[in-house]
């Protein structure tokens, strides 16, 4: 492993500048990496492909940031198992594209040119969430270095398995604050032989998503971009009668509703200064809708929604969210951070503080990125 | 310690709510595995999450263990008692809070039972997709504490995709509710944690749309390789269907001994293969799935709903099936990768010849979770010993398979031992971490999951209402 060298402009974290970095080519370099981190009591920030490391707060700190690129092998596709073992530098779109020889992808859709640890630590997911669930959901097994440097996993590779806690999960959204995911197995899926999408710009989204949330034609996604007289609700199905279904569901729309190309924005989020997620139930889509001004999108179907704001408004904006809704504040200069909560309250912070301790007792790793100044 | 206990229960829940007679006491001494067996010290029935509360706040401050109990059909030992301990039993707790079906949900008590959520959603088109065995007796809360699976969860996943929020009683005895709010997803490491996390009062669930049509096949096969030939082409065409289940000739015989199921003579394995969803869809690749089962020498399609539940009724009655056919028996439940199968099957066959010990195999061939019946007679001297052997001969290979010593039935006691077996020392004290973590006293169902418990060091203190930020 190259010896860890010192932090170039532009590596900065919202502001906070590394004082090493280090790339390890392999699992054991990074442990060796965090051991002597852990040794040495430097703090330590993961980054993959670096698309989401401006969600959050900023670090306290940045003793040494250790960049996963490297870690990009896939350890095993078992492709009669429908599981695949990968290390967690490999970029999303690199797996799809090795899967596809198979006619099998992992269910998750990535916009951003993330890693698949960058996805896990921060439980992003897409459209098609509604059908295939989030990454917890399709995460089997996982490998963590700890903050001491111990190589440590939960899960297996097969689907079905409750042997054990389901670290996985936790550590899934935890933002590198719990130990650093260097390795994971996921389930994966067929492809679909047909992909079919289906649009509609709705007076009344909410009528159009629950007629689809209630239909028997199973949508893998349903979303609804923008607000007022141009909401658009668009349906994703996908199978080996796709085609069929989509028809079905453009009768069951009715007016404008027709079979068209994917849109552009679809999963994509909005572009803007500050980025808002909000969970809602599905039938709060008018409410959600009507606060979240023209820059919203999201997956109707499961509660999902993103804003995008300027930043004059979005504390006004946030603190009116909240009042109903759970809301993350995803990205936002750094100037908003003293006055604007990112994360929100939790009623299980006492929990999550000693989870912390627990697994980072001296709170070393991604220190202060997370909910609580954890 | 106890007595003090039962008293103070007794004016806070009621006389009723008590149990510390030892006659009524040992209807409770284990759960669905019968070979573990410990009368708990004292029982109680609380009907709100404030008496689960109580109680743990109770015994938090004596210093005794508490377990908790739903229906008691695991199969692991999970709710296995202390018998210096009291059990806190949910079947008071049997409400349906709310139906929400515009946001396919439902609200509900952890006593209530799994089937009864379906029911009372299915005259609207709903239901709730987790359906293990035991599902018209099993509770939502003991789902909750095995992250239970079921036949169908090849295509629908487990109780842990289907819950989206549980109130619980931490081992503090704060009432908090884990969902998929902000922060760390302690949802997730709650649902699956065998009850050594806490006990959950309230559980939101997903509701499923019910499929537009079902399809289902029994399809007869001469030996277990061509079945689980068939098992793999079908995976292997992008087809993921509701249910794959497999029984062999050993299975299938006791099966017809017990319940006149009907299945075709002569098979060497009969697979119950089940497509649900769009009819478009099922259409399609039901007709693939047909021509796939080609070394089949029978296959019948279900008619309608009875028919269905006939096909069923024999894989369904399995387990209890084998008592016709064998005095005694251990239900085994490791999982192999689906292609690991047939070099796992023949093992299996290679120990049964060995040893002299018949081993019945009922399987979800789907997602490779196998459900070998370990037959002996309990009334010769060291026929139990040589079954446990050959019980734990098959967990090994599937582990070194590259599979799992439990796919649904938990570890609780039972398998407790056999941990170390997938995990090293290292990963079981980063699991414990987490049980530290929420049971810095473990007295919250110990001695479950784990082979040793973790000392958890210095119990840390509650922060409560403690400014956010700075830390050190």
């Amino acid at each position: 492993m190259p010896d860890p060298r010192p932090a170039e402009p532009g590596e900065d974290i919202l502001g906070i500048l590394p004082e090493r970095v280090v790339r390890p080519e392999t699992v054991e370099e990074a442990a060796e990496a965090m051991r002597k981190a852990h040794a040495d009591g430097v703090t330590v920030v993961p980054r993959g492909n670096g698309t989401r490391l401006h969600w959050g707060n900023a670090p306290r700190s940045c003793g040494l940031l250790l960049d996963t690129r490297s870690l990009d092998r896939v350890i095993e596709h078992a492709a009669g198992d429908l599981v695949v073992t990968v290390e967690a530098g490999l970029p999303v779109a690199r797996l799809q594209e090795l899967l596809a020889p198979a006619r099998q992808q992992l269910a998750l859709d990535s916009p951003l040119d993330s890693t698949v640890g960058g996805v896990l630590a921060t439980a992003s997911a897409g459209p098609r969430r509604l059908l295939y669930g989030t990454p917890r959901d399709l995460l089997i097994g996982v490998t963590v270095i700890r903050a001491d440097g111990e190589i440590v996993k939960s899960g297996g590779k097969v689907v079905k398995n409750v042997a054990g806690y389901d670290l996985g999960k936790l550590y899934t959204g935890s933002f590198g604050t719990l130990g650093l995911i260097v390795r994971a197995s996921f389930r994966l899926h067929p492809v679909p032989d047909q992909s079919v999408f289906v649009t509609a710009v709705e007076p009344d989204p909410l009528r159009a998503v629950l007629a689809l949330l209630h239909s028997p034609l199973v949508p893998s996604a349903i979303e609804v971009d923008g607000a007022g007289r141009h909401s658009t609700v668009a349906a994703l199905f996908e199978g080996s009668a796709a085609e069929a279904r989509a028809a079905e569901a453009v009768r069951l729309l009715g007016g404008g509703a027709r079979v068209a190309e994917e849109p552009q924005w679809w999963g994509r989020y909005p572009e803007a200064e500050v980025l808002l997620e909000v969970r809602a139930k599905p039938s709060e889509l008018p409410e959600v809708l009507a606060l979240g001004g023209s820059r919203i999108r999201g997956s109707a179907g499961s509660g999902v929604w993103f804003i995008g704001t300027f930043a004059a408004s979005a504390p006004d904006l946030v603190a009116r969210l909240r009042r109903r809704w759970t809301t993350v504040v995803r990205s936002a200069p750094p100037r908003l951070h003293g006055s604007l909560d990112l994360w929100g309250p939790s009623p299980a912070l006492p929990l999550m503080r000693r989870v912390k301790d627990q697994f980072d007792p001296g709170h070393r790793l991604s220190p202060g990125r997370f909910l609580g100044g954890l | 310690m106890l007595l003090g206990l039962a008293e103070e229960f007794r004016s806070a829940l009621g006389p009723d709510s008590v149990i510390d007679d030892p006659v009524r006491l040992r209807t409770y001494e284990c759960d669905g595995l019968t070979v573990h067996r410990a009368s708990p010290g004292l029982v109680v029935l609380p009907e709100t999450a404030e008496e689960v509360a109580l109680v743990v706040r109770a015994c938090v401050a004596r210093g005794v263990p508490y377990v908790a109990r739903g229906s008691g059909t695991g199969l692991s030992g999970g709710a296995l008692p202390r018998t210096d301990g009291v059990l806190i039993v949910t079947s008071r707790m049997r409400r349906i809070l709310e139906i929400d079906l515009d946001n396919q949900r439902a609200v509900v008590e952890p006593g209530v039972i799994n089937l009864d959520v379906s029911k009372a959603v299915r005259p609207d088109g709903y239901y709730y997709a987790p359906d293990p065995s035991s599902q018209q007796i099993c509770s939502i809360g003991g789902n909750v504490a095995e992250n239970s699976g079921g036949a169908h969860c090849l295509k629908y996943g487990f109780t842990a995709n289907h819950v989206l929020a549980c109130e619980v009683v931490t081992p503090d005895g704060d009432i908090v509710t884990l969902d998929d709010g902000p922060g760390y997803d302690l949802l997730g490491a709650f649902v699956g944690a065998e009850g050594t996390l806490g006990i959950t009062t309230k559980v939101t669930v997903r509701l499923t749309r019910t499929p537009q049509t079902v399809q289902t096949l029994l399809a007869a096969f001469p030996s277990i390789e061509t079945a689980g030939a068939a098992v793999s082409a079908i995976i292997g065409a992008g087809i993921v269907p509701a249910a794959i289940e497999m029984m062999d000739a050993l299975a299938i015989e006791a099966a017809e001994a017990a319940v006149a199921c009907g299945y075709p003579e002569g098979a060497g394995a009969v697979l119950i293969v089940e497509l649900d969803g769009p009819e478009v869809e099922v259409a399609h690749q039901f007709a693939q799935v047909k021509a796939l089962c080609l070394d089949a020498f029978e296959q019948r399609v279900a008619r309608d709903d009875a028919d269905r539940a006939l096909i069923w009724k024999g894989r369904k009655s399995a387990f209890a099936a084998v008592g016709r056919i064998s005095p005694a028996y251990i239900v085994q439940d490791g999982v192999v990768p689906r292609t690991a199968l047939p070099g796992v099957l023949a093992a299996i066959d290679r120990l049964s010849e060995e040893s002299g010990v018949r081993v019945a195999n009922v399987f979800h061939a789907g997602d490779g979770n196998l459900h070998p019946l370990v037959l002996f007679d309990d009334a010769e001297p060291g026929a139990e010993e040589r079954a446990e052997t050959v019980s734990g001969a098959i967990l090994d290979l599937c582990v070194s398979s590259g599979g799992s010593i439990t796919g649904e039935h938990g570890v609780g006691v039972d398998k407790a031992n056999y941990m170390p077996r997938m995990f090293t020392e290292a990963d079981l004290d980063t699991m414990q971490r987490v049980r530290c973590a929420f049971d810095p006293p473990n007295l919250c169902n110990p001695g479950k999951v784990f082979p040793t418990p973790r000392l958890c060091g210095e119990i840390p203190r509650v922060r409560r209402g403690e400014p956010e930020g700075e830390l050190f």
